[in-house]
């Protein structure tokens, strides 16, 4: 019997080698090591066998027999699930180069992206962000900012007038400014505020000049805050918006917000001074006009275009073509 | 302002390093924008002898001259001025030469004749205004040399400065001078004395009747005037400040100006009827011919010089008459220094859009107090061409009590130091304003009394003397220090919320657009809007004067643009300010957000406001009924918060599609921001997933069209209870098998509980409750 154990385990390893499929090699396991296969069977006659020793012999083969077979089956099937498996991979060979559409992303406006670095660069300096109307009263765009009706201040700014209220008692506002103003009566101080917004000129535009742009403003009022804490701050601006290879300095100049007045220019790397926006000293008349006492409180302002941030980040050529609203542009950035 | 090297240089030894004088101008406070260099000769340009011309039958409009520049060769030259003879001598412009206007002389043929150069003219050579012909050199000039050295030229270096509004006195040399001498420590050239008188008496009588416009008036009367042109320097300088030459009377009183900052006028007096002045207002519509030989009207509010008469001589401030221009027979000048108030003559210049170098002088205000020396420099200067020149005894100083006096200011070191960061003593402060001309006297108390000099009316305030001192300090100088912020930095909610919705909206594959505030006439008409709008007074463009009142007619104009380019089924949003009338005192401004989605159906825009609601923590009403204006009419909805709409969503009506030539189906969805950014949403609340299997459930009803979506969903959400978690539409069919007043929709419900495995008998139990309770919509189960 132990014979006959012997050439029926040869003959199912040999079976299980020819073998080609994961079906066939599974159906010959049951075939072999099911209960009508032929060691199911030899096991029933062991009863039959004569001494004690003969049984314990035969089952001992017996047991070394099927644990060899099942031994084999699982190596074959595993070679045949990774021979299986190959195919399968080979077959879905894919030419990463063929790309038939692409997924949608939407392009935030290159305004937006200058708008908010310039904010968290603000932020980052301890500044919080205030926003004002787009359209203003006079007081607000002008009377309050010490540019009373006969100013002739005003004349640097083209002024679109609004058909509101009494006649010329209404504007598009000319810049930021009068969001100061807003704010100072709004919040007690100290504020360290930064006012992005949209704004209007009425001049021809071309390359480089739009009617209707953008502009970040900066106020701080504080007790004791000096024209060196301004410079100071421009500065730590300079440096954290454009990098540590850049500086800035302070050229005096005239608005009629603000006294002393400066033109803050910014130096590049290369050595290059580029003028960038007008600051200076929240004029006294100014801090009246927000209702705060200018022997208290003191502070600075500074202000500058955000969209010609954006068109020198990107070389764009023309300013124009940023509200063309164009899906070729807009899709570029 | 132009200021002239060589000029400054006479009132102030400042020397010739021009870069570092520009620097220390800019940082002045009165930014260079340029240093130019005039008059300088053209490298290249000979002189040259004309030997001969010849007219070329093929040539109309040039003719041939041949020229010899001193070394026997002719040279052959097409020309197309004829003003020249054998024998004159001529500037010639030899190839290669770059022309000040930017032309490379090039040896260009015509008819296939080279030409071995240019001849030029004057205005060519920048030597003037001259261009009707070629210029002709002196005779015996000498051949081949530069023209530059043949004429003795000179070059001016011009500092082209841009003077603010705060430095009225920087528009003379003497006032950058000054500056520029308190910089660099140095003196100052004395200024001219008042004139003396050398002849009898003789008057041009003055009388003031707008005494508020015109607080002072004063006349000198000279005599012995021969009219002919200027010194060769003077004209050099008028020309590098930006003046022609006229004559040596005009080109004084020019001169004067732009050094001290006065302006006057010189009248022939034999031309002025009565021999006097009467200063009055305007009648309304009077005219009078100004020397540009332009017929003026005048208002009540603009201020004439009339001579005795009363016969208008001249725009007071502003521009003489024609009528008593200097002549060449001009022997006696009345000449007129006054001071006007400054804001009337700004609203003169206004209203005529006439502006003039006096009338940017007084409109930004001049010294009322300079007159004298300004009338000793005019007679100084007229005596160089004049040698006979007499001032008579009799000026005439015509004041009113309207003539402003001497400002004095109380400045406060302590104050100064406040504002600027610095300790300086009273003592640096006077020292640094009395550089300028500033007059100070310390108090008892520690304060300044500071006296301001009468050419810089603009200082009134402390802080125009703290100005100064941090100027004149120099604003590097003054050290740099970050003020230690006591508020937390950080955006405000509404803003972060704003952040969101971009980030939301982006995320979805839509781009940002700016589309322009201003609509033109029509455009909301054109969007199916109502056009009740604001408008703006002075529109930049005819017609582009209404205010937007939603973002939409810009978001549609932006899909026509895209598509006119081949670019549809763009997604765009704007996030912008909308200005609809208001009966505040402003109108009723509001932000907005607008999604445009070319080429897709109304449910596009829904799935994107559903989207954004999730995640913004948003509710509102999809109220059907109600269909925003311009919208389709069965595709769109009004979303409400409460009683208030907070936008609109669906699909723009086929008709304003039609009328924006748009051919595609254009989804919309608009939100009112102003409304939904301004609350703070509810923050997610967390709830249990459970541990246990999940059961789906697929049950189809046909629902009558009458019957929304939403109300079935409430109704399966409301039968099916807390063991719902996850309710899904995935079909809805229309056509056989269902009513033609009804539609099927199925719906895919994920069925689990929190604390045990569902049974069999669960799942049965809520299919039996759900399909009741959307039954009692009228809505039955499909088999």
């Amino acid at each position: 019997m132990i014979e006959e154990v012997r050439t029926a385990a040869d003959a199912a390893v040999a079976r299980l080698a020819a073998v080609s499929t994961l079906a066939d090699a599974q159906a010959l396991e049951t075939e072999v090591l099911g209960k009508r296969g032929p060691f199911t069977e030899m096991k029933t006659r062991l009863g039959g066998l004569a001494t004690v020793e003969e049984k314990k012999a035969a089952g001992q083969a017996l047991n070394e027999a099927t644990q060899r077979v099942a031994a084999a089956v699982q190596q074959r099937v595993a070679e045949l699930k990774r021979a299986e498996r190959a195919v399968q991979l080979e077959a879905e060979r894919l030419d990463l180069t063929e790309v038939l559409s692409r997924p949608e992303r939407g392009h935030a406006h290159i305004v937006t992206q200058a708008w908010e670095r310039l904010e968290d660069v603000f932020v980052g300096l301890g500044f919080q962000v205030a926003e004002g109307p787009e359209v203003e009263t006079d007081w607000y765009n002008f009377e309050a900012l010490n540019m009373p009706p006969s100013h002739p201040a005003r004349s640097m700014h083209d002024t679109f007038y609004v058909d509101h209220g009494a006649p010329g008692s209404t504007v598009l506002r000319t810049h930021t400014s009068p969001v100061q103003i807003r704010v100072m009566q709004t919040i007690e101080p100290p504020i360290y505020m930064v006012m992005p917004g949209r704004v209007f000129r009425n001049e021809t535009t071309d390359a480089t000049h739009l009617a209707v742009f953008h502009q970040i403003e900066g106020l701080v009022i504080d007790r004791g805050i000096t024209l060196a804490d301004l410079a100071g701050t421009i500065e730590a601006f300079t440096k954290a918006f454009f990098g540590e290879g850049f500086s800035s300095r302070l050229r005096p100049s005239y608005f009629p917000f603000t006294e002393p007045s400066a033109e803050f220019d910014i130096r590049t790397p290369a050595g290059n001074w580029l003028e960038l926006g007008g600051c200076g000293m929240v004029h006294p008349n100014v801090l009246r006009a927000g209702g705060l006492d200018p022997e208290e409180w003191s502070g600075f302002a500074f202000g500058f275009g955000i969209d010609r941030m954006a068109k020198e980040r990107h070389a764009v050529g023309d300013v124009r073509d940023m509200y063309t609203n164009d899906i070729r542009f807009v899709e570029q950035f | 302002m132009k200021i002239v090297h060589s000029w400054l240089q006479e009132v102030v030894p400042v020397g010739d390093d021009v870069d570092a004088i520009a620097d220390a101008i800019t940082h002045l406070g009165l930014a260079v924008e340029e240093v130019r260099r005039v008059g300088s000769t053209v490298p290249g340009v000979v002189t040259a002898r004309v030997v001969r011309t010849e007219r070329h039958p093929d040539a109309a409009k040039v003719h041939r001259v041949w020229v010899d520049t001193g070394d026997g060769v002719e040279r052959h030259v097409w020309c197309g001025a004829f003003n020249m003879a054998a024998g004159d001598v001529i500037p010639l412009a030899t190839p290669g030469t770059l022309m000040p206007d930017g032309r490379a002389i090039e040896p260009k043929p015509i008819l296939s004749i080279p030409s071995q150069g240019m001849l030029c003219s004057a205005r060519e050579l920048g030597l003037g205004d001259d261009h009707s012909g070629i210029l002709i050199l002196p005779a015996g000039t000498p051949l081949g040399v530069p023209y530059g050295e043949a004429l003795g030229l000179g070059e001016e270096v011009v500092y082209d400065i841009d003077v603010l509004r705060n430095r009225p006195d920087a528009y003379g040399h003497v006032g950058v001078a000054r500056d520029v001498a308190a910089h660099f420590g140095l003196p100052l050239a004395e200024r001219p004395k008042p004139p003396v008188a050398t002849a009898a008496h003789r008057s041009a009588p003055v009388e003031i009747v707008a005494g508020d416009r015109c607080p002072r008036f004063t006349t000198v009367v000279l005599s012995g005037v021969q009219v002919g042109p200027s010194p060769e320097w003077m004209v050099r300088r008028l020309a590098a400040a930006g003046m022609r030459s006229i004559n040596n009377v005009v080109d004084v009183s020019n001169y004067v100006m732009l050094e001290t900052n006065q302006p006057n006028h010189a009248y022939d007096l034999d031309t002025l009827g009565g021999g006097g002045f009467r200063i009055r207002m305007a009648a309304e519509g009077e005219t009078i011919i100004t020397l540009d030989d332009v017929e003026r009207t005048l208002t009540a509010d603009d201020l004439l010089i009339c001579d005795a008469t009363d016969r208008p001589i001249g725009i007071a401030g502003i521009m003489g008459g024609q009528n008593t221009e200097i002549s060449d027979a001009t022997t006696v000048v009345a000449l007129e220094t006054a001071w006007f108030e400054s804001s009337a003559i700004l609203r003169t210049v206004a209203r005529m859009g006439l502006r003039s170098e006096a009338s940017a002088r007084f409109e930004r205000g001049v010294d009322p107090f300079g007159i004298e020396s300004s009338i000793g420099r005019f007679v100084e200067l007229l005596s160089l061409t004049c040698p006979h020149l007499q001032l008579h005894e009799g000026m005439v100083d015509a004041r009113t009590a309207h003539l402003p006096g001497v400002t004095q200011i109380t400045v406060r070191p302590a104050r100064v130091g406040a504002l600027l960061g610095t300790t300086f003593t009273a003592g640096r402060i006077a020292e640094l304003v009395g550089s300028i001309g500033f007059g100070c006297e310390v108090s008892d108390d520690g304060s300044l009394r500071v006296t301001v000099p009468t050419w810089r009316p603009d200082c009134t305030l402390e802080i125009d003397i703290v100005e100064e001192v941090a100027r004149l300090h120099g604003y590097g100088a003054l050290g740099r220090t970050v003020p230690k912020s006591t508020v937390p930095g950080g955006l405000s909610p509404v803003q972060h919320r704003r952040r969101r919705l971009r980030q939301v909206l982006l995320g979805l594959g839509i781009s940002e657009a700016m589309p322009h505030p201003f609509l033109t006439e029509g455009d909301l008409a054109r969007a199916g809007l109502p056009g009740d709008a604001v408008r703006l007074v002075n529109p930049l463009v005819v017609g582009d004067d209404v205010l937007r009142t939603s973002l939409r007619p810009g978001m549609l104009k932006a899909v026509e643009f895209n598509q006119s380019h081949r670019r549809t089924g763009v997604s765009m949003f704007e996030v912008g300010h909308a200005y609809p009338p208001g009966s505040g005192e402003l109108p009723d401004e509001y932000e907005a957000l607008c999604v445009v989605l070319a080429g897709r159906d109304a449910t596009a825009a829904v799935e994107v406001w559903r989207e954004l609601a999730s995640a913004m923590g948003w509710g509102a009403r999809v109220d059907q009924g109600t269909v925003p204006a311009g919208l389709h009419p069965t595709r769109s909805a009004t979303l409400s918060l409460g009683r208030d709409v907070v936008g609109a969503v669906g699909e723009v009506h086929p008709d304003v599609l039609d009328e924006y030539g748009v051919a595609e189906r254009v989804a919309v969805l608009e939100l009112n921001l102003s409304l939904l950014l301004a609350s703070e949403p509810k923050v997610p609340q967390w709830k249990a997933t459970s541990r246990f299997p999940s059961s789906d459930l697929d049950l189809a009803f046909s629902v009558p069209h009458t019957v929304t979506a939403e109300k079935v969903e409430k109704a399966i959400r409301q039968g099916a209870g807390n063991v719902l978690v996850d309710l899904a539409l995935f079909d809805v069919y229309r056509g056989a098998g269902v009513a033609a007043d009804a539609r099927s929709l199925a719906y895919r419900l994920r069925l689990q509980a929190l604390d045990r495995t569902l049974t069999d008998a669960d799942v049965a139990a809520v299919r039996e409750k759900v399909v009741a309770a959307v039954g009692k919509l009228g809505a039955a189960l499909r088999g």
